[in-house]
């Protein structure tokens, strides 16, 4: 019987199927965006928790300016100072280093070859806080960093653009009109969470930037890694006692520095995404309703068109609750079809993101089946009122109907 | 007949809208078909005689009355319970034929079997015979358009017996059909009645096809009238 109002249903369909397919749109368009959306989401979502793990794990970032959220008020903040590090370094325990470090833009030379880059002056410590090896010799030394010599680091990319092939560890090259040696370079780390490239930078001891690059003492960003996760917290609230303790902030005033877990900055830019979700979701609902509405109407008028019918099957020994039956399952195949084609768009337009958004393919299997089943719901839901029209007709009054 | 009756009217009246525009489409009829009757029901147009067969068919309520079907009374059960007592007892057919458009002869002779939860197999079976019976084997896969009025009507017979119904209810049968093939649907009838034992009711305008029935009624404002008086 329901096999037969299947075979039915998809008759019928067949037999209007512009009708049909106009009506489905709806449906198509609502299911089509969820899955989309929520497979490019799951996509974005799954590429910043895999560059957040890559951008070195355990860290605390400090960073001068109040945590109060609002306009950055970098500049006018208080950098940070030696005086800060030092006390860092000798109050806080389980941690793997304090990395002091300032930067700015700079142009790097090689002969003809020159490329546009952050210069980040800091300490050998820097490379173990963020967790990043080299590809070829190593790390400038504490006495270069004391000293305040002209080696310095290089990432792959400004390794690439200057060298090509040739060889970079104890070449010179000019960075920002200041020449120093290459003493290492560091292994590739590719793109950020915010898009930038890791690779392009040149890392150099924090004196020689202040003296030579910056011309300013100013540290605008102190990095410390603990040694587990678990200690981050404590790390963390130690950290700002250390900090407000050596800055001289009273009981009761504002901090003007902000101390950031990255794994929270992961789960902020993971929340944003679930609000943007949660609003795309929104906009997909309100299309399946309107969709929901185009496949009540349309049964409607297929009741309306069909009244002899009905009457005809009313007298010859359908009940009432067959000819409901009847026309809701010809709503949920319907909506079903509509589902399954919309499904399928929503995952060709979701492949189709992912290559031009460089992210994953999320397919989710459980939104794809729930996209499914809620397709069909709308079926039963919005075929339910016509449905129950086709059901209460009378029977005599159908069949007089022409 | 010392028979009990199949079916049996008491003072049925049927009365359509209120008031000034009230109409009495059945006035107070009595009326008892014994099985195995094939009955004819005469009068002018107007006279009640659809609503009558709708009122017996159980499409429709009596306003007042009792309607007793095998003893029972029916004029007041519930709408499914007459759905069921259609499905199980009933076969209609129709002046204007009324097969389901685009579905095969066969599809429609099964549709009665498949609202009765008949297996695939059978049900088959059962409406191959029916078209047979009908003398349409071999053209169980055309539809309504492919055929003629004549052979549109056998289907719907072939629809309405394939159920084994105990009464058939037919309004009009031959009212679209030329001469010959109205006597050719009567003779379908009469050898259903006569081999079959089927009992059939049958509304007819037309002198002609009433002789093939063993009784006539004849109706006029909404009453069953002098039952013999026009028959001779
Ligand atoms: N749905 C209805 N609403 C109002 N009046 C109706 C309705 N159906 C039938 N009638 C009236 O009831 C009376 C009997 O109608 P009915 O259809 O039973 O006549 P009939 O004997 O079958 O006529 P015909 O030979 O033309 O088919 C008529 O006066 C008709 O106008
Ligand atoms: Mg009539």
């Amino acid at each position: 019987m329901l096999w037969d109002s299947v075979k039915l249903a998809l008759r019928t369909i067949r037999r209007n199927v512009l009708r049909s397919s106009l009506t489905l749109l709806g449906i198509v368009i609502g299911v089509a965006s969820v899955i989309a959306l929520v497979t490019l989401g799951q996509g974005t979502t799954n590429k910043v928790t895999a560059d957040l793990a890559r951008l070195g794990s355990n860290m605390l970032i400090a960073r001068p300016g109040t945590p109060t959220p609002g306009p950055p008020s970098g500049q006018d903040s208080r950098s940070f100072t030696a005086r800060d590090v030092e006390s860092l370094r000798s109050g806080l325990r389980n941690i793997k280093g304090v990395a002091p470090s300032a930067n700015k833009q700079g142009v790097a030379v090689n002969g003809t070859a020159s490329i546009d880059t952050t210069v980040t002056g800091t300490e050998p410590d820097y490379f173990n806080v963020q967790d990043w090896g080299f590809s070829a010799g190593g790390p400038f030394s504490e006495s270069d960093t004391r000293a305040g010599a002209a080696s310095c680091v290089i990432g792959e990319t400004v390794r690439h653009d200057l060298f090509g092939n040739a060889p970079a560890v104890d070449a010179s090259i000019r960075v920002a009109n200041v020449s120093c040696t290459v003493v290492g370079v560091l292994a590739a780390r590719g793109q950020s969470a915010f898009g930038t490239d890791q690779d392009s930078t040149i890392v150099m001891p924090l004196r020689t930037f202040q003296r030579r690059i910056a011309g300013s003492t100013r540290i605008s960003t102190i990095s410390v890694s603990t040694q587990q996760a678990a200690d981050l917290p404590t790390v963390q609230a130690v950290m700002e006692d250390i900090l407000r303790e050596t800055r001289h902030i009273r009981q009761g005033e504002e901090d003007d520095f902000t101390v950031r877990d990255m794994t929270q900055l992961a789960a902020t830019l993971t929340s944003t995404s679930t609000v943007m979700t949660g609003l795309l979701g929104a906009v997909a609902a309100v299309s399946l309703l309107v969709g929901g509405i185009g496949i009540m109407n349309i049964m409607l008028v297929s009741v309306a068109e069909r009244t002899r019918e009905i009457g005809i099957r009313l007298a010859i020994g359908a009940l009432a609750s067959q000819v409901l039956a009847q026309f809701l399952v010809e709503a949920v195949v319907l909506c079903l079809l509509g589902g399954i084609i919309g499904i399928l768009l929503g995952l060709g337009i979701a492949a189709t993101g992912a290559v031009l958004l460089d992210i994953p393919l999320a397919v989710q299997p459980t939104v794809i089946a729930l996209a499914f089943a809620f397709s069909g719901a709308i079926g039963l839901l919005f075929g339910f009122f016509p449905a129950r029209r086709a059901a209460n007709l009378d029977p005599i009054e159908a069949l007089r109907h022409e | 007949m010392t028979e009990k009756p199949l079916l049996s009217l008491h003072r049925i009246t049927r009365v359509y809208g209120q008031g000034e525009s009230e109409v009495r489409a059945l006035d107070g009829v009595d009326l008892d078909i014994y099985p195995g009757e094939f009955i004819a029901v005469m009068g002018p147009s107007g006279s009640g005689k659809s609503t009558a067969m709708n009122v017996l068919g159980c499409l429709d309520r009596p306003t007042s009355g009792e309607y007793f079907f095998q003893g029972v009374e029916v004029g007041s059960i519930s709408n499914t319970a007459r759905a069921m007592l259609r499905r199980n007892y009933l076969g209609f057919v129709f002046q204007g034929y009324n097969l389901l458009a685009r579905t095969t002869a066969l599809e429609n002779v099964e549709l009665p079997l498949v609202y009765r939860g008949t297996a695939r197999r059978e049900r088959q079976e059962k409406a191959a015979r029916a078209l047979a019976v009908v003398g349409l084997e071999g053209r169980g896969h055309h539809t309504p358009a492919e055929l003629s009025g004549g052979q549109q009507q056998r289907v719907a017979i072939a629809r309405a017996i394939a159920t084994d119904p105990t009464i058939l209810l037919a309004d009009e049968p031959t009212g679209n059909l030329d001469s010959a093939r109205s006597h050719d649907i009567m003779r379908l009838l009469k050898s259903l009645n006569q081999d079959r034992g089927l009992t059939i009711l049958m509304v007819t305008h037309e002198p002609d096809m009433a002789h093939y029935a063993t009784r006539q009624i004849h109706f006029a404002d909404g009453r069953v009238v002098a039952p013999k008086a026009e028959a001779a």
